[in-house]
This record gives structure tokens, C-alpha cells and sequence, in this order.
């Protein structure tokens, strides 16, 4: 690891205000930016560390609206009475990501910022392949290798990894709102827009600005029933081939799809259809319709598919 | 208002109920400041990126990645390693549980695993067989001693209720 | 008898010290800066700006380092890094940092400028093919397999395909070297301290007697800490050039190509048999990866000379030359590869007899040695067989449920055998006046929990109880005994042991006292020596050649597979294991061994693999992070294992054989049967992914 300088924050100003500097990163758990430096992936002059403010940590109802802090950590949200209770999605995404251990130091803010997990990408310095992610015009080495764990959606030849975090999955569907903060002040951005894919911003992974930082999530309260389901070779501690988060209240059920592109993928809502998987193998197979597999993983259709569907069957509907 | 930013950083941690005061660079992991600053080999590195789990050590109580964490974001915190799970010569019920039930084999992982188990007891997830292999597996045992290590936590969590 | 582990406290308490642990005083920290390419030829590296960097000592490159020579085995590189500007491999060692500190040394690592001029890599499958061993690819040839095909009722011909995938022991690799004078001290993570002493003393031409390896307890071994490979003389060299101690303990990423690896390995197979389903003829082709400029053969076809009767067999092996480093034996190899292909293609011909897999097995059993007919010297696979089959409850397998919620449930099995490899074994054991007794021999931990076995014989001979018994190991100053690897062990030291309290015994018949009688006798301590020895004072046996008798293990495995059919993930629902191994002689500690084992065969089958790149030729990840094996949640509490009731006394002064690798063995082809049963889709390349499966 490189060596870098290292201050507190005493306040979410002083943080807003340390990151007009280039060459400054927040610290807050601490589980990506490590290995990133490790890996070359970030080289900060500068660290400043939030995570002593404990502002930015803690879960709380507010009227319809259930608030959950940056800092708060995966644990402590997926134990949480209040996310069981009306974010069972998120719930059950945070203690399905990573161990136990890194669930105590991983934050919600960090996790969704967590990068892609191609091994390309992930490879350490001197980076021995084309990545733009790492080396911006050099290539992307895995859309003529291994790629079957890659995007099926929104990819580009600039780009065609996917984006790794669970909670992101469950508060898409969620329609969570995330709230940062920036010079300008504070300002919500839909959580289904907050990630962005190759197709639609290049290189650029989501919206958050260099010089803004995240301080919480909203997500809103109402009659549902939830699941996610995470699809891996392993069964446990392993990022997800697939992942699905539905969210089912009325007649409708809302459906995020994780590890499937640069941002976890909503489908078009289903609305009116039979909870049946007879019903929504077909219509989820008709939102879906604009898939396009890389060579080596058009089976992430199937999956992907048929996550949606057990995680809607899984969230409340006839089996 | 400018941060105070520093390349050597004056910590006090309670390491297995002793404090200990250092100064450390900003980069120097929790793992790496217990093992080559405070002599505490016990703790092992495995991996150094959060994929193993050998490095596990409680930071107030809390089970964590050695790792993934550096020195300064413990200060004045208390810190347990596996040296500081015996009460002075008296194994823990998880160290005798693990002892009696051979929930180790090459040794490597075990004291990841010995504080991993502690905080997964402390944190009422040694309930069921499922449970505790969902919450133990944070800690890769490569010479896979799995059925007896959920054995031994759900031994000790038994006996130290 | 049921004792727990004698090291067990050390492990307990973080005061068991592994290699890194020992940090002698102004010990600098090493790195190896690796090439960036998987092939070409080094031009330079430029070290100016590492070398810059705060707590930077130095950094080393060939000409920095004394021209080493060729090296013999057991050196698992010949040719040395640094004696010529060849790039045999992504990773091949061009520079070593270092630092007064480990993170100085690792950030000076990522700064060091290696200039190369790269050639293309050449990948697995489409290198060079060559003989493995000779001229001929025909390693073994019985009756004639052609005729037996051409007259056969059923055929079966399948190419079975294995991932190559790395030890990934939990302790990478890692040595501490110091030298008092021309005196070397290693501290080792190894399996055979003892050969390590000529490897390095050749590398820098000193007297064998000055070197010392010590290693009181190796982070898991599984095959990967064997041989002796680069870093361990490296330290060295770093440590000479400096005049300081210095530390070597890999990082993760450089541990997947500085040591070896299983190798990937295509085999196949031409099952012929008469209508009945007994073996006509069996032909076993396997071709393994090896390096570029370093060899490595995995005879896997050993497995098809050694387990059913078959009038005709012809085995014939290849090694095929890539970009990477060199592979080296894992748990398990020969039969492990070896069986995954032939106990495969016995499930397959099963299926197309329509006869239930184990009634096949049956009906080859090998009464006697197939390869040249010599008797066993004890097998009760047949006891196996039905005892396995029994607690599983094989037969009646499919009247139970064959779905659970979304899992599809399927049953398969397999046999499972190793080889028995013999070395020679010695001890020494020491009977005080007081009543306690000290065994001395240097095996190594490597969690197979030797030095308790090692007590407990000492103890058993003696007459004393348990707890009077230390051992001391993992020092090359103890008396030389075989290597901790190959399920060898118990076999060869614990017969020194053995036959060293014996010895303890007879001088004091000879004094004509009893033990308890020393102190009155005026005798302090009573000394005894043991060894144990082969067939024509050899080095090494395999499968008891050059005895009136063919020595192997065996054993059979089922397992029950859940196939969730929507993703094609699997998952263990649970296993039996039973096995014919010769004497037991701790029941907790080989049981841990063949879970563990039967975990790494579960692994095998489900989900290790190292890729390598296929346009750039280096391993695809280098961490574990991207690199999966089992964790808790994937190994149910229902592994159910066992061994036949067994003294051999051919293979060992104790009755013992090996155990270690054995259980192992088998379980991918199970698991392979099982994921057939479940869903009917026929997968021949593991590890079994999800992708595999769901394109059956």
C-alpha cells in the first residue's frame, strides 16, 4: 500500500469540504478503499476519515419513511427490526453480502459504492491487460476472455463488468432515495438512478460527484412483501452470479436483477400478473427482452430469469 | 476549515486489555501493526484483502478483518486477539470446545476462528447447526474441519449459557 | 483410542509459531517483483524509483544475487530465477524489495519498472503434447485392449476434463532465512524440512551440515510445501546479500505462481465389457500441463491399473508444455485426477448396463493385483462396499423423496484409492527415570496431527500413559525420517516409533528391570532408536514393488446432491465414507482428515479452478476473492465416515497404511453421478458450475 496522510472529519461539512481537494477520499469502513489502494486501483494523498460521525449512522422510522444512515454498518441493518420489518429485501441482501466480519466495518454508503469484481479489473499494479476501468482507453481484456459472470445488459466494448453490491439491488427495488450532500448542499437522487452503465455514462459508474459524499437512504414504508435471492456456486461469503430483489404490494411487483449489468437492472414492473411461475416466466421473459448476452454467458439469461421469478414466488405468491 | 492531515499518528489501543501506545502510519493495517509492532503473532495474515478470514480479531467486542482495517481507526478502542481469549491459563469454553471436538487441524485459521466463533456466540447466532455455518463462514478452513468447528461453537454456546 | 491433539493448547492460545511468526531481531521484509508477461525475455528492470521510496533497504536483482546452479529434485524448479533472461511464466521472479517494513516493501514492489519483451503465451490445449516419460506415451500395457473392444457388448468412451486449481493452503508459503556466518537458518513452511538441506546448500554450494530447517507447524501443506521451491533460496540469497536476516513470506497473489498447483488435465477413457458389465479391456489416455522449461507428470493412469480386474489395460500419459508455472503433486493426486476420469466412465458404463454402480464395482473387484497379480496385502474393499452402502442406504436410495422445495435430489458414488507411498521412517525415544518419555523424529505439522499419532504409538509401546509423552518434530536437528506428504506418515515414522520404544524395551530386559525400577537401578534415562526401512534400503516405495505383495488403500464414497434445476447451483446434503486403510490408530484426527478430504473433493467437483487468461496467459485472479473454495456453509454436519476394522501387517511394523489423500479420491466422480441422477445432465469437465449444468 502506498503511503497516504490521514485526517478525522469532526463533521459532514468538514468531510464535504476536505473532498474539494483531487487528491482526498473518504475513508468510512474501510473494506473497499484498502484493497483498493492495495491494488492501485485508488492512490489518495490524502484519507479523511468519517467514521466518527456518528450522524451519518443509525436507523430510524419517520412517518412513512424509514431513514437509514451512510455509516450505518450490513449488520446492523440486516438485524435490524425496522428493515425486517418494512425493507425485508434489504434486510436479507446486507446478511447475504460478504462474511460476518466485513459486515461489521462495511457501511451501507460504501457498499453501494463498491466496484466491480471482474478479475480483470481487479488485478493489481502494473495491470497486465487492457481495462479502461483502470487505464481509460486501453481496452477491456474480458469481452474477448473469461466473461461469464459480465453484463447482459447495457454493456459496451469500453466496458462489460457488472456491478456487485446486494443492498444496491434491494433499494432499487426498494425505490430508495439516496441522499448526498455536496458544496451546494444536500440533494436526493432515485437510487434507480444513481448507478449509471456503460450505454448511458461511459466510464462513469453513478452519479455521485467526486466532491459529494453519501449521508443516508430513504426508503419508502407500505404495505409489502420482499425477498432476495442471490445465486452463487458457493453458499456463502461469494459475490453473486445473479441476484434478484422483488418487492410485491397490490398488483404490483417491482423487480431489481443484480450482477447482470453496470447498475442493478429494473425491469418494467409487473403489474396485474398472476403470482404463478407459469404467469411470470413469460413476462418476466418479455422485460428481459432487451438482453444481450456476451458470448460466454447467455445462461445468466436463464438465471437471471428465474431469480426474478423465486424472488418474486419467494416474496409472496403461490409457488 | 482544513483537515489536520498526518503521516504518523499517535494511537492508544487496548490490546487484550492492555493498553498500548504507538505511533503509526496512516497504511499500516491493524493485522500488520498487532503482528510486527505489538509481537502479537497469533493473529495470521491469510490473504490480506478480506477473503479468508484468518486475520479475525474483535474491535470493541465486535468481530472484524485484521485486514481491513487500519491501525488509527482503533485508536482508543480495545482490541482481542486469540492470546487474549484464555482466562490467564484457563482455555475459554470455545478453545475447550474446540480442543475436545478437533475443530483444527493445521492450526492456521484457528485463531480466526476461535474469535469468530466468541463474537458469533456473544452475538446469539450459535442457535442452530445452519445458522452458525451461515455465520461462521467468514472463515475458510482449507483443511476443512467445518462439521467440527459447528459442532464446538454450538458446544460452547451451550456451556457458556 | 480417542486422544486429542498434543499441540493442541499452542493452537488454541496463538502461541503455535508458523514460519512468518518468527521475527528475528533487524529482519528486513521481502517481495518478489514478478514478470509481467507470461512469456518473452526480461531486457531490464530499473529499481530507481523503488529504491527511492522511505523504508526501502534495497532491491535486488540478478546481478545482485550469486549465479546459482542447476538444481536436482526434490527442487520442484531446476532452473533457478535469475540465471538467464527467459520469462517461462507470468510472475517468474525478476527482482526482490527490500524493506524495513512489510507495507515499504509492498508498495515498493508496484514501482519497480520490469522491461520485456513479450512473445505470445502459449495456452492450455494448444501446447506442444509429448511423451510424459520416455519416448513412448505407453507407460503400461496388458493383453490387448483392441481385441477386447472389438468383441465387447457395451463400450464406453469419454473425455474427462479438470480445471487446474491451486493448494490454496491457508498460510501461503513462507520462509525466514538468517545466517551466522556460513551458518543457515530456515524457518520453513514445509512438509519435508529435511529436504530442503540439500536443495539449498547445492543452490549456494555450502556444506549440508550448515544449514538448519525449522518449521514447528505448517499452515496446510496438501502437497504445495513438498518440494522445494524458488523463495525458499531466494530468502536466502536476500539474507547473505544483506547481511540480514530476512522474511519471505509470499503474498497471496504471488503464491499462485511462485508454487505449484494441480495440474489441468484432459483424460480418456475406452471402457469395454461383456453384457454383464465385467471389464474386457480398460484404456486410460492422461495428458497433464506442465511449464515451459519445468516438468511435472501426474500419472493419473496408475488409477486404472490398480483398482478392477480387466484381462487388457493400456495406459498411456503425456504432459503438455504452457505458459505457466510448474504443477506439483496435490491431495490427491495420481488417482485423484485418476479417478475423477475412470470412476466417471464407471458410472457411465453402469448407466448403459443398466446395472446399479456398485453391483459394477462388484463384479470387477480385483482379488488380486491387476497390474502384475500379485495378492494385496490387505483389502477389505468388498467390506467397504457394503458397509458404505449400508449406513448410506444406497439401495434404496430411490424410493426415498427425490425433490426437497426447489432441490432435485440424486445419489451417486464411487470408489476411492490412493497408492501407498513408503519412505523410509526415523525415530528416537527417550525413557526417563521419572517415568516420562520424549519422541523424537522430524515429521512436520501440517494438521494431519502426526506427533499425536507419534505420541500415542510411543505410549502404547511403553506402557505410559498419554500424557507423559512429548514429542519433539519439525526441527532438521531431530534424526531424519520421510517427508510429512504422500499418506506416508503413520506408516513409516510411526513404525520407527515403534520400533524405537522397543528398542527402549530391550535394553531394559537387557538391564533386567522394569521401567518403573530406572530411578532404583541408578539408571536416568534409557535411549532408544528406531527405523524404519525398505525393500532394498530404497527411498521411496510405491504400492509395496519388490515385495511378494501389492499395497494400496481404498475405500467407497456416496453422496447425496441437491440440483437447484432453475440455476444449476449444487449443494452437499450429506456423504459416507468407508474405508480399508490398514490400522487406525487415532479416530479423531483421521476422522478430521477424511472430512476434510471429502470436503476438498466436494470442492474439486463444485467450484475450484485457477483459469488461465486466454489471451494473456497468466492465471486469471491471483487472490481468493475471485478464486473460490468451500467455506462452512457449503459442508452439511452429515459427513458419515468410517473404516474397515484392518491390521496389515506387510505394509507396516503398526498395521497402518495411509489415509490422508485417500478420501480424497472418488468424490468428484460421486458428485458428477449424483448431479446425473438429480437432473440427468452429464457433466465431464470440473469443476461442475452452474453454467455446465444448466446447458445440459
Amino acid at each position: 500500500m502506498i503511503d497516504f496522510a490521514y485526517a478525522r472529519a469532526e463533521s459532514e461539512s468538514a468531510a464535504v469540504a476536505a473532498l474539494a481537494d483531487d487528491h482526498a477520499t473518504v475513508l468510512a469502513g474501510g473494506t473497499e478503499l484498502l484493497n483498493w489502494v492495495r491494488l492501485g486501483i485508488a492512490a489518495p494523498e490524502r484519507v479523511v476519515d468519517i467514521g466518527g460521525l456518528d450522524g451519518l449512522r443509525g436507523i430510524t422510522r419517520d412517518g412513512d419513511t424509514l431513514r437509514i444512515g451512510a455509516l450505518t454498518t450490513l449488520n446492523e441493518i440486516g438485524e435490524h427490526p425496522l428493515v425486517v420489518a418494512h425493507a425485508g429485501a434489504l434486510a436479507s441482501a446486507c446478511l447475504q453480502a460478504a462474511s460476518a466480519q466485513i459486515r461489521n466495518r462495511a457501511t451501507l454508503g460504501g457498499n453501494v459504492l463498491q466496484r466491480t469484481r471482474c478479475a480483470y479489473f481487479r488485478a493489481e499494479e502494473p495491470v497486465p491487460w487492457p481495462c479502461n476501468r483502470r487505464s481509460p482507453g486501453s481496452g477491456c481484456a474480458a469481452l474477448a476472455g473469461l466473461h461469464e459472470r459480465h453484463a447482459i445488459f447495457g454493456w459496451t466494448d469500453e466496458c462489460v463488468a457488472v456491478q456487485p453490491s446486494d443492498p444496491a439491488v434491494a433499494l432499487v427495488a426498494l425505490d430508495a432515495v439516496v441522499d448526498v450532500v455536496g458544496p451546494a448542499g444536500p440533494r436526493p437522487i432515485p437510487s434507480t438512478e444513481f448507478h449509471l452503465t456503460p450505454q448511458e455514462a461511459g466510464l462513469r459508474e453513478h452519479r455521485l460527484d467526486p466532491d459529494e459524499l453519501i449521508v443516508g437512504y430513504r426508503i419508502p414504508v407500505a404495505p409489502t412483501r420482499q425477498a432476495y435471492i442471490k445465486i452463487r456456486e458457493r453458499a456463502s461469503y461469494e459475490y453473486a452470479i445473479v441476484s434478484a430483489a422483488a418487492v410485491v404490494g397490490g398488483s404490483v411487483a417491482r423487480v431489481a436483477l443484480g450482477s447482470v449489468a453496470g447498475k442493478p437492472w429494473r425491469l418494467p414492473d409487473l403489474v396485474d400478473v398472476p403470482l404463478t411461475r407459469e404467469a411470470l416466466l413469460p413476462a418476466v421473459e418479455e422485460r428481459m427482452a432487451d438482453a444481450n448476452p456476451l458470448p460466454h454467458n447467455g445462461f445468466k439469461v436463464t438465471m437471471a430469469r428465474n431469480a426474478a421469478v423465486r424472488a418474486v414466488l419467494t416474496a409472496g405468491g403461490d409457488r | 476549515m482544513a483537515l489536520d492531515y498526518a503521516h504518523d499518528i499517535d494511537i492508544t489501543i487496548r490490546v487484550n486489555g492492555r493498553a498500548v501506545r504507538a505511533v503509526v502510519h496512516p497504511r499500516t493495517t491493524l493485522l500488520d501493526w498487532l503482528r510486527e509492532e505489538v509481537g502479537l503473532t497469533g493473529t495470521k495474515k491469510g490473504c490480506n484483502e478480506g477473503a479468508c478470514g484468518t486475520c479475525t480479531v474483535l474491535v470493541d467486542g465486535t468481530r472484524m478483518n485484521g485486514c481491513l482495517t487500519l491501525a488509527v481507526q482503533c485508536d482508543g478502542r480495545e482490541v482481542t486477539t486469540v492470546e487474549g481469549l484464555a482466562d490467564g491459563g484457563e482455555l475459554s469454553p470455545v478453545q475447550r470446545a474446540f480442543r475436545d471436538l478437533d475443530a483444527f487441524q493445521c492450526g492456521y485459521c484457528t485463531p480466526g476462528q476461535l474469535v469468530s466463533a466468541t463474537a458469533c456466540i456473544a452475538e446469539g447466532h450459535a442457535t442452530d447447526p445452519a445458522t452458525v455455518r451461515e455465520w461462521m463462514s467468514g472463515n475458510i478452513c482449507r483443511c476443512s474441519s467445518y462439521p467440527q468447528i459447528t459442532a464446538a461453537v454450538l458446544t460452547a454456546a451451550q456451556a457458556s449459557r | 483410542m480417542i486422544a486429542t491433539r498434543v499441540e493442541a493448547t499452542a493452537k488454541l492460545t496463538g502461541s503455535a509459531t508458523f514460519a512468518a511468526d518468527h521475527r528475528p531481531e533487524g529482519v528486513l521484509h521481502a517481495v518478489l517483483v514478478g514478470a509481467p508477461v507470461a512469456a518473452g525475455t526480461l531486457r531490464g528492470v530499473d529499481t530507481a524509483a523503488a529504491r527511492a521510496l522511505p523504508g526501502v533497504t534495497a532491491v535486488l536483482t540478478a546481478a545482485d544475487l550469486p549465479d546459482f546452479p542447476r538444481l536436482d529434485m526434490p527442487a520442484a524448479v531446476l532452473t533457478l530465477p535469475f540465471t538467464d533472461d527467459r520469462i517461462p511464466h507470468e510472475g517468474w521472479p525478476v527482482a526482490i524489495v527490500l524493506g524495513e517494513t512489510i507495507e515499504a516493501a509492498e508498495a515498493a514492489r508496484a514501482v519497480v519498472g520490469v522491461d520485456c519483451a513479450a512473445e505470445p503465451p502459449v495456452l492450455l490445449g494448444s501446447g506442444e503434447r509429448t511423451p510424459a516419460m520416455g519416448e513412448d506415451a505407453v507407460v503400461f500395457t496388458k493383453g490387448d485392449v483392441d481385441a477386447a473392444r472389438a468383441q465387447a457388448a457395451l463400450r464406453v468412451e469419454q473425455t474427462y476434463v479438470q480445471a487446474a486449481r491451486h493448494h490454496n493452503t491457508m498460510e501461503t508459503s513462507g520462509t525466514v532465512a538468517r545466517w551466522d556466518g556460513d551458518r543457515l537458518t530456515l524457518w520453513d513452511a514445509v512438509q519435508a524440512g529435511s529436504t530442503v538441506i540439500p536443495v539449498v546448500s547445492a543452490a549456494f554450494g555450502i556444506d549440508a551440515a550448515n544449514v538448519r530447517v525449522v518449521s514447528p507447524h505448517t499452515g496446510g501443506g496438501f502437497g504445495g510445501k513438498g518440494y522445494i521451491w524458488p523463495h525458499e533460496v531466494l530468502a536466502a540469497a536476500a539474507a547473505r546479500v544483506t547481511g540480514r536476516p530476512v522474511k519471505l513470506h509470499l503474498r497471496r497473489a504471488d503464491q499462485f505462481s511462485a508454487v505449484g498447483y494441480q495440474p489441468w488435465m484432459e483424460q480418456t477413457i475406452r471402457l469395454a465389457a461383456d453384457a454383464e458389465g465385467r471389464l474386457l479391456g480398460v484404456e486410460h489416455h492422461a495428458v497433464n500441463n506442465a511449464g515451459m522449461v519445468e516438468t511435472h507428470v501426474e500419472p493419473a493412469t496408475e488409477a486404472s491399473k490398480s483398482l478392477y480386474a480387466s484381462p487388457a489395460i493400456r495406459l498411456r500419459l503425456e504432459i503438455e508444455r504452457v505458459s505457466l508455472n510448474v504443477p506439483t503433486p496435490m491431495r490427491a493426486p495420481v488417482e485423484g485426477p485418476g479417478l475423477w476420469a475412470l470412476e466417471s466412465a464407471m458410472n457411465e458404463l453402469a448407466d448403459e448396463a443398466g446395472i446399479d454402480p456398485l453391483d459394477l464395482r462388484l463384479a470387477n473387484f480385483a482379488e488380486v493385483s491387476p497390474a502384475d497379480g500379485r495378492p494385496w496385502s490387505s483389502n477389505r474393499l468388498r467390506e467397504a462396499y457394503a458397509e458404505g452402502a449400508r449406513r448410506y442406504g444406497w439401495r434404496d436410495r430411490h424410493q426415498r423423496p427425490r425433490q426437497d422445495g426447489h432441490w432435485r435430489i440424486g445419489h451417486g458414488m464411487a470408489t476411492c484409492s490412493m497408492g501407498s507411498f513408503r519412505f523410509p521412517g526415523a525415530a528416537r525415544v527417550h525413557l526417563g527415570a521419572d517415568g516420562r518419555a520424549v519422541v523424537e523424529s522430524n515429521v512436520h505439522d501440517i494438521g494431519s496431527g502426526a506427533q499425536t499419532v507419534l505420541a500415542q504409538i510411543a505410549a502404547e509401546e511403553l506402557g505410559v500413559p498419554l500424557d507423559r509423552v512429548d514429542v519433539r518434530w519439525g526441527d532438521t536437528d531431530l534424526p531424519r525420517t520421510g517427508p510429512t506428504y504422500g499418506s506416508s506418515t503413520t506408516m513409516g515414522t510411526g513404525s520407527a516409533v515403534a520400533s524405537a520404544a522397543r528398542d527402549v524395551g530391550k535394553q531394559l530386559a537387557d538391564l533386567g528391570i522394569e521401567a518403573d525400577a530406572m530411578a532404583a537401578a541408578g539408571v536416568g534415562e534409557i535411549v532408544g532408536e528406531g527405523t524404519y526401512e525398505l525393500p532394498d534400503g530404497a527411498m521411496f516405495n510405491g504400492d509395496g514393488e519388490g515385495t511378494p505383495y501389492a499395497m494400496r488403500t481404498w475405500g467407497v464414497i456416496f453422496v447425496e446432491v441437491g440440483v437447484d434445476p432453475d440455476f444449476g447451483i449444487l449443494r452437499l446434503r450429506r456423504a459416507v465414507g468407508v474405508y480399508s486403510a490398514g490400522r487406525i490408530v487415532n479416530a479423531l484426527t483421521a476422522r478430521a482428515q477424511m472430512i476434510g478430504a471429502i470436503v476438498w473433493g466436494w470442492g474439486k467437483a463444485t467450484m475450484e479452478e485457477s483459469d488461465q487468461e486466454p489471451v494473456h496467459g497468466r492465471w486469471l485472479a491471483k487472490n481468493l476473492s475471485n478464486v473460490a473454495v468451500p467455506v462452512n456453509a457449503d459442508i452439511p454436519a452429515d459427513i458419515d465416515v468410517s473404516f474397515v476394522e484392518e491390521f496389515d501387517e506387510a505394509a507396516s511394523l503398526i498395521g497402518a497404511r495411509g489415509i490422508g489423500e485417500l478420501g480424497a479420491t472418488g468424490v468428484d466422480a460421486a458428485v458428477a453421478a449424483a448431479v446425473h441422477d438429480a437432473v440427468g445432465v452429464r457433466v465431464r469437465e470440473v469443476p461442475i458450475l452452474p453454467w455446465k449444468v444448466l446447458a445440459g
